[in-house]
């Protein structure tokens, strides 16, 4: 398995997810957006910062660039892709996953450990916890609050594509636990193939023992191994 | 051909939470102003050659479709002048 970290012009999260990758034993490098995907690509990684600076909307630029078509097309033959923050707004932008992430209802940029309930555990991105399980993982973002069309929503939850929701410690999904008006305290969804999957939350930053509060990110990395 | 400016308006959708204008208006009525709403939008002017207005307005449309608005969160209006 040799994942692919894709930066763009902007990313800044692309270090940290090799280095969280690699603390797993899953072979990861970085790979700049012009020069395509390596042949030996079996996993995707758009990683969170500020790719193009945020212009008109965050994600939007990059998620027209031209790898995004071959990020779509390992996408559609079941290669694994994560995005990341910026990388979640990447993947809303370009379609790999439904809604969008927009403004944070509080006008602010957030940079705080949240807790995420696991809503599907199924599956490999989350084979590592119980569905049901309350996870501690940081967000850092200013534009993360998931916005859908109700039907889409609606759709979204029939088909059981959430894969985690902002909860407080106990669990329990609540407006005060939801650290940026996000839709139904989304923070992370499915695409159309369980294999492609986004999250604003920063499970890189929250793998790697001597960091920071929590290593519970690093199940979700380790759908990779 | 002739020449045209198309504007696009891009605005959220009636019912999305624009948190922006929500802190501007609060700025405004700190100020001392009196409103009841405040809404905000992105214009963006387009100066292309065009057959005619309705081209003009056609590529201007498939512009804000692909990229300058997002379907999810934004509604937009294409007006076409010639420049």
């Amino acid at each position: 398995m040799t994942v692919s970290v894709v930066q763009f012009g902007g990313s800044n999260c692309d270090r940290d997810a090799v280095r969280a990758l690699a603390y797993l034993g899953i072979d990861a490098e970085r790979v700049w957006h012009e020069d395509g995907l390596p042949g030996d690509t079996d996993g995707i990684v758009l990683p969170g910062g500020f790719s193009y600076g945020d212009y008109l909307r965050a994600g939007a630029m990059a998620a027209r660039a031209p790898i995004m078509d071959e990020v779509r097309a390992a996408a559609s033959e079941g290669v694994p892709v994560i995005g990341i923050c910026n990388g979640a707004q990447i993947g809303s932008e370009s379609g790999l996953t439904p809604g969008a992430f927009t403004t944070n209802a509080s006008a602010r940029f957030q940079c705080e450990p949240v807790h995420l309930r696991v809503e599907r555990a199924d599956i490999p991105w989350t084979a590592a916890y119980d569905e049901g399980d309350v996870i501690e993982v940081p967000i850092a973002h200013g534009e993360g609050r998931f916005e859908i069309g109700e039907t889409a929503h609606a759709d979204l939850v029939d088909d059981d594509r959430v894969l985690f929701r902002y909860c407080d410690a106990d669990g329990n999904v609540t407006d005060a636990a939801n650290p940026n008006g996000s839709t139904d305290n989304v923070a992370g969804v499915l695409g159309e193939r369980e294999t492609v999957a986004v999250l604003m939350p920063h499970p890189e930053r929250a793998t790697l023992p001597d960091l920071g509060r929590s290593t519970d990110g690093a199940g979700i990395l380790e759908a990779f191994a | 051909m002739t020449a045209y400016t198309a504007t696009v308006t891009v605005r959220l959708k009636r019912g999305v939470l624009d948190p922006e204008a929500e802190t501007t208006q609060r700025a405004l009525e700190r100020l001392g102003f009196e409103l009841s709403d405040l809404r905000s939008a992105d214009r963006f002017e387009l100066d292309l050659d065009a057959e005619d207005a309705d081209a003009a307005a056609a590529r201007a449309d498939e512009m804000a479709e692909r990229l300058l608005a997002n379907p999810t969160i934004h509604d937009y209006e294409v007006a076409v002048t010639e420049r």
